[in-house]
This record gives C-alpha cells, structure tokens and sequence, in this order.
C-alpha cells in the first residue's frame, strides 16, 4: 500500500511541476499566479518528500515485494545501509535527484523576496519544466515503486558491497546537490534571456546560487575520490573514469561561472559569456547523468544499463540544452558594453582563468567522447587514459598557479606597476624554498619541484594581502573566501603532484611475522584472523607499523570480506592515515604455508588534495556571507516596505 | 562580434549530441583500461584443474610471455571465441593459462572435453578470488604477459580475427613469440 502512495505523491508531484511550469512561463506578471506557482513549489517539494519517505519505508521493513527494495536490499544488512540502500541503485538515486531538485526549489522561493516578483515566478517556471521532465522520467523508465507479485522473493539480493559503507551515504546526496544546484544559475539564465535583462543585480543573485551549488560538488567529488581511494584498494584517488569525468565537467564550467560572475558584477561586461557559462554548467551536470544512466561509456560506477532510459534523457538533453542555447542564440545581447581594461587587471586574469577552465573542460570532454568518435569511425577501441589527461593538465594547472600568484594585488581596470614588487620578493622566496625543496625529492622530479615553488608562491601572496587587509582593516568576507578558495587549489596540487610521483608501491609475499621495510617503516605481519561482521565474514590480517627504531607501533588490519547474501568479496584496505602521509595495506591472495600476497602503499600528502578541496568549498561558501549581499536585501526589503506603505 | 557567432554554441551542442547518438547505438562497450598495464601480474597461489594437488603461482608464469584467459562454461562469449584460442594454441608458442572463474570443475572438464583444450595449464578459480586480485570485471577477458611477468595488454570481451589480427599479433611479434602460421597479414574478413 504505502508504495502505491509514493507512486501516487510522486505522480502529484509531476502534476503540480506541470502547473508552475505552465503559469511561471506563461503568467508570470500576473500576481494570482505568481502566488500558485510559490505554492506549486511548496507541493512538488511536499510530494518529492512523500513519495522518497514511502520508499526509504520499505526499504527499513524489508517489503521484497518491491523489485528495487529486493535488489538492492537484504535482511541481515545494517539499518543505515538499509536507508541509504534507497539510493544505492539507479531509480532510487534518481528519486533522490527530484527531492533535492525540489529542495532547492523551496530554497530558491524562501530567499526570493530580494528579486523582482515576476521574474522569481518566470525562474521558478524553468525549473518547474525541468523537474516535470526529472519526474517523468522516473515515473516512466526508472520507477523505483514496481512491485514482484506474486513471485516476491523470500529475501533481497543485497546492496552492493563496494557500497556498503560511509562514504556511500553522503557523497551522492552531495554530489547531486552540487549537479541539482545548478539548474538555479541555469534558470536564471535562461529567465534573464527571456526577459532580455542581464545587469549587476543578476549577477549578485546568481553569484550566491552559483557559489553553493559549486561548494555542494566540490564536497561530492571530493568525497567520491576519498571513497575510491580507501573502498577499491587500488591506492588510486582519481582515476578519470568517465562517471569522475562527468562531474568533472560540470565543476570545471561552474568554477569558471563563480569568476566569470565576479566580473559581471563588478565590472557589467563579459554578459553574454557569463549565461552562456551558467547554461553550459548544468547541461553538463545532464551530459554526466546521460553518460552514467545510458551505458554510453562502461565504468566501475555504471549501474543497470537500459536503452530506454539512455533515450529519454538524450531527447530530454537535446530539448533542455538545444533550447537554451536556441535561446541564448536569438536573445543574447552583442551590444556589450565598451569596457576597457589593462593586462594586469582583475578583468584580465579572470579572463585567464575562463580560458584554462574551458580548454580544460575541452580536454576532458574529447577525452571522455573521442572513443565513441573512434569507434564510430574506424570500428576500433582506443582507451584514453592518465598520460593524455596528465600531458594537458599538468602545464595547465603549473600555468593556473602563476596567474594566480598574481591575484591578490590586482585591481580592477588596472594596476600600478610598482605593486607588483611584492609579488616578484615572493617568487623569489618561493624560488628558493623550491629548490630546497628540489633536493629534498626523491626522485627529483622537475615539475614537482616547480609545481610546489608556484604553489608557495601562491601562499605567500595571498596571506601576505590577507594580513595587509586586517591590519587595514578591510577584509570582506568574499576576500577571506577567495584566498581560502585559491590556498585550497595550491595545497591541492601539491599534495597531487606529490603523491603522484614520490609514492612508494610493492607488491609483495609475506608469511607470518615476517618484516618488510616501506619508505623508512618496518612492516611486520602477524599473521590472519577470522572475524565475522554483520552481513560478512573476514579473513583480517594483522600488521604492524613501527619506525626504523621499532617505535611507535601502529596497528593496520586489512580485511578481505565475503558478503553472506551475495557470495561478493571484497578487499577492504588497512590505512593509517597521517597529515604527511598515508600508508596503506590491502590484503591479497592467500599463498601456500600461510603465505598472503600483501599490497603495500606509501602515499605522500595524498590527504592534501581533499583538504585542498575542501578548503576551496568553504572559501565558496564564505564568500556568499559577504556583507553586500546582507545590504542588497536589506535595501530591497526596505524598497518593498515603503512601497506598500504608499 | 557578429550574430552569427551567437549560433556556435548551438552548433557545438548539435556536434557532441550526434556523437551521444552514435556512441548510444553501438551498445555496450567493453574494452577498460586495466590498473595492471605495464605493472606486475599479481601474486597468487592457485590449484590446477585437472591436477588439484598440483598449484600454480606467478613464478610459473615468468621466463616465456604467457597469455592469460578468463572463462567460464556459464558465458557464451567465452565459447565464441574459443575457436581463434585454439588457433592461437596451434600457430603459435605462447603459453596460454586459462583461468576458471566462478566455475564447476566437472562442468569445466567436460566443456574441455567436448570443445578442446588450447590452454597449458588451466587455473581453477571457482570462488573468483583470482579474478578479483587481476581486477576482472567478467568473462571473457584476457591479459597477456611477457617474460617478466608484466601485463602489456589486456582484452575486456572476446579476442576474434580482428582483435587477434589488430592487436593480438602485433604484440606477439614484438614479445618476440615464435608463430609458425602468420596469417596476420591476410585479414581474412
């Protein structure tokens, strides 16, 4: 019964979608139905609410008479699991897709009272439009509530293992946040084109929208690379795997978004490029769900692949995506205004950025595609992998970091000359310290030596502004924001050119309290233990860590686990985790006279890359609390104030 | 700037979504880029079939490049291209080890029996903890070694004539395998 009403609430859902969409892009001047289409917001999210809460309960009373709940389910799993077991598979991800999509509805009309009301109402017709499209789609080829009567299974299949686990439970519902949230600068987008009005006021809005969206895949694809990295046992983190590429592309646009924005804001020019940047976004964030849900490109992540599904959304995609761009391409304005500015202004090195990001999504883009075109020609497979994406992306990110450098002391429209003495004593210092750090290497590696001289070079212009601003005592929050976003991307690549090649790998055979020594530590194995969990047992080895001088013990038990539904194995890898670095043990093959293959992983300030990237999303975050978006909806509300006094 | 330029976009979209449909059309694909390329096949430790108390492990596998199958009775695909295996075992001198995944011994023997053996030893991995140290993501697939016991290509789906003619061959004349029948020029089809 209670699938049946989620069916049913998502099939309102659908309906009130219909409607907002219907009066926001018809009506969206007339007041009745401005204030139906904010209802028929409130609904849709109401009913997205429903229909996830039906499923989420059958899945906590194992109701196997649902098909997804038996395949995605078991008994003896763990109630978490069995929670986040709802969007464990395609269907239910895709529920929790329309939830989070109606979420950031309800958001977008609760903070709406700063813009214009026929335009939140136009807004809110977008993304109606687009939520009718996600609902139909699931209601019609991906439906999560279909039952097996009357051959209802006595038990579910059970989740997927690899699945099982933390990281599973919050880096969908994050990423999707991210992929989701950016259908907000796309609606205002496409509201502006219709409206035919870009100003600084626009990009004030869409900057906040922009900035949490971005924050919000930041997070997911950085949780998604931690997960891949302690849950595979490859000792990999980024492996670009289509389904990475895929929310790749859609960061690489939203980031050159969040500068292109700035420069619309402060500056009113680069207009027609900033919507052309706030469509690209989110087509891509659709681009990535075709290339995931389609079986286009085969991958680790891909769940069931089903052509029907695959159609649909490339005709949803060709309807959102062509008709958009259709629109920007009749509607955009080229009467930009004449703004000019120097080579070392602001203007110009967000300029820089624009460029490397859309050569970057360019890059990933042709690599994620070119074996389609390939195939396509020849018949033939070609497999592009880390040397084509490494070839373009090291001189990118090395050329990325010199730009920065730069930042902190820029103006806009121009710069004097002489401010830049600050910056040149930096590059010595960085210089310096880089050759330092040269030495330190093994094996030195040139680009590695540069990459962290840039990167110090990066820190110290930019705390070296931060402090000069407090000690001024002007520091915005969008500054703080910007300087912890851009310390991020410095810490980040040092920490992936690091532990991309100073890593130290063995493959080895150990038997029982036998040592090995790995990058200065001595590995000592104990010896194999069986344990038996919840859902699995485990053949769990026990090693020992301990430096040179056979101090400072650390326990690391890897696990190799045989789930008891599904008869899967799998490894989980020991890790200790340092700030410095990380070593990692994943057990192997069992060999004869209690011998174990062991996997061995010495990891350099792997963790500097995901600290980097958080960083980069608070500073995002901390940038939207700046107090000029305090002011402009204070002067709006007291705008409005007297206006209903009059 | 010119209006027209408005419209590249637009054109740029149309070009990937053409390719989308393209891609979509030709299924499923199936070749992976493998962790293991160019690294050490993994150690291991497993039993022979058709002589369960003898076991086989990675040190059996260097000296000679040696060409490793996955398969299984259950996977159609393995029979299909189990004609072009015979023929590689007939015209060439590469070793070939076989390794049983997810299988039943008996099932696995008569299979052998019935359709014949192109393989020098044939790995029994009935509970696929080999599988999952070579990172195999189902049957066929197939890794080929050279004498250092490092993987130089690996092969996600069947090998047929083109695969064999295509990549197979010219990575055995560079390996170094002796082949006493060259039929790799002919592309016979």
């Amino acid at each position: 019964m209670i699938p049946e009403l989620g069916n049913f609430a998502l099939t309102l859902a659908g309906v009130l979608a219909l409607g907002a969409a219907g009066v926001g892009l018809v009506a969206p001047r007339d007041e009745v139905m401005q204030r139906a289409a904010m209802s028929m917001v409130l609904g849709q999210w109401a009913f997205s609410f429903l229909a996830f809460a039906a499923l989420t309960y059958a899945f906590v009373l194992d109701d196997f008479s649902v098909a997804y709940v038996a395949n995605h389910s078991n008994s003896l799993l763990p109630w978490v699991y069995k929670v986040s077991a709802v969007w464990g598979g395609h269907e239910g991800s895709f529920l929790l897709w329309i939830l989070i999509m109606g979420t950031w509805m309800l958001a977008f009309c609760l903070r709406s009272g700063q813009y214009p009301q026929h335009f939140t109402t136009r807004t809110i017709g977008v993304l109606s439009l687009l939520n009718l499209g996600f609902i139909c789609f699931a209601l019609f080829t991906s439906n999560p509530f279909l039952r097996l009567i009357p051959l209802t299974p006595a038990d579910g299949a059970d989740l997927n293992p690899l699945l099982q686990d933390f990281g599973l439970i919050v880096h969908p519902p994050l990423l999707y946040a991210g992929y989701v949230g950016l259908a907000i600068p796309f609606a205002l987008a496409v509201a502006a084109l219709l409206e035919g009005r870009v100003d600084a006021t626009w990009a004030r809005w869409t900057r906040t929208w922009t900035n949490m969206a971005w924050a919000f895949l930041t997070c997911g694809i950085t949780l998604g690379s931690w997960w891949a990295y302690y849950e595979l046992g490859w000792g990999g983190w980024w492996f670009w795997d289509p389904v990475e590429n895929a929310s790749f592309m859609p960061w690489l646009a939203a980031t050159a978004l969040v500068h292109s924005l700035s420069v619309t804001e402060n500056r009113g020019t680069f207009k027609s490029w900033t919507l052309l940047l706030a469509i690209t976004a989110f087509s891509f964030s659709l681009l990535g769900a075709f290339i995931v849900r389609s079986g286009v490109l085969t991958s680790v992540h891909s769940f069931a692949v089903d052509p029907e599904r695959g159609m649909y959304i490339l005709i949803f995609l060709a309807l959102v995506v062509g008709g958009s761009l259709t629109l920007y391409a009749l509607r955009a304005t080229q009467t930009q205004v004449k703004v000019s500015y120097g080579v070392l202004s602001r203007e110009f090195f967000m300029l820089i950025n624009n460029v490397i990001m859309v050569v970057s999504l360019a890059v990933v883009l042709w690599g994620t595609l070119a074996p389609i075109g390939y195939e396509a020609i020849s018949g033939g497979r070609i497999s592009i992998g880390t040397p084509f994406f490494n070839a373009f992306f090291v001189p990118l990110g090395l050329l990325l970091l010199c730009a920065l450098a730069f930042l902190p002391v820029l103006n806009w429209k121009r710069t004097k000359t002489e401010v830049l003495r600050s910056v040149y004593q930096a590059m010595a210092i960085a210089g310096v310290l880089g050759v330092m750090v040269w030495f330190a290497l093994d094996p030195a590696t040139i680009v590695v030596a540069t990459a962290v001289a840039l990167a110090l070079w990066v820190v110290i212009t930019h705390i070296r502004q931060l402090v000069f601003r407090a000690l001024r005592g002007s520091l915005p929050a969008a500054f703080i924001g910007m300087t912890l976003a851009h310390l991020g991307f410095a810490m980040g690549t040092v920490g992936i050119a690091v532990t991309a090649t100073q890593s130290v790998e063995s493959d080895v055979r150990m038997t029982p309290q036998s040592q090995v020594t790995l990058a200065g530590q001595q590995v000592t194995f104990t010896g194999v233990t069986n344990v038996q969990g919840p859902n699995y047992e485990a053949q769990q080895g026990i090693f020992i860590l301990t430096d040179r001088d056979g101090r400072n013990a650390f326990e690391l038990r890897p696990e190799k686990r045989r789930y008891l539904a599904g008869g899967n194995v799998m490894t989980e890898a020991g890790i200790k985790p340092g700030f410095f670095a990380d070593t990692y043990i994943s057990l192997g093959e069992p060999l004869d006279g209690g011998a174990w293959a062991v996997r061995l992983h010495y990891k350099p300030l792997v963790r500097w890359v995901w600290i980097g990237a958080l960083l980069m999303a608070v500073g995002g975050v901390i940038a939207v609390f700046d107090k000029r978006y305090a002011r402009q909806r204070r002067r709006v509300a007291a705008a409005q104030g007297s206006a209903a006094t009059a | 700037m010119s209006r027209a330029s408005l419209y590249i976009p637009l054109g740029v979209f149309m070009l990937i979504l053409g390719l989308g449909y393209v891609g979509f059309d030709l299924g499923a694909r199936n070749e992976l880029p493998s962790a293991l390329i160019d690294k050490p096949f993994p150690e291991f430790q497993a039993r022979l079939l058709n002589e369960p108390e003898r076991t086989l492990s990675r040190e059996n596998l260097l000296g000679r490049p040696t060409l490793v199958n996955v398969w299984a009775t259950w996977c159609p695909t393995c029979l299909s291209e189990h004609e072009q295996l015979m023929q590689i075992a007939a015209s060439t001198d590469v070793v070939i080890v076989g390794v049983n995944y997810k299988d039943r011994p008996d099932k696995a023997k008569q299979w052998l029996a019935q359709y014949g053996n192109p393989y020098d030893w044939v790995l029994d991995d009935r509970d696929g903890l080999l599988g999952i140290e070579m990172g195999v993501y189902g049957a066929p697939e197939t890794f080929l070694l050279n004498a250092q016991g490092d993987v130089v290509y690996k092969r996600v789906g069947d090998i047929n004539p083109r695969i064999w003619r295509d990549e197979l061959a010219p990575r055995f004349r560079q390996l170094g395998i002796a082949m006493t029948v060259d039929n790799t020029d002919t592309g016979a089809d």
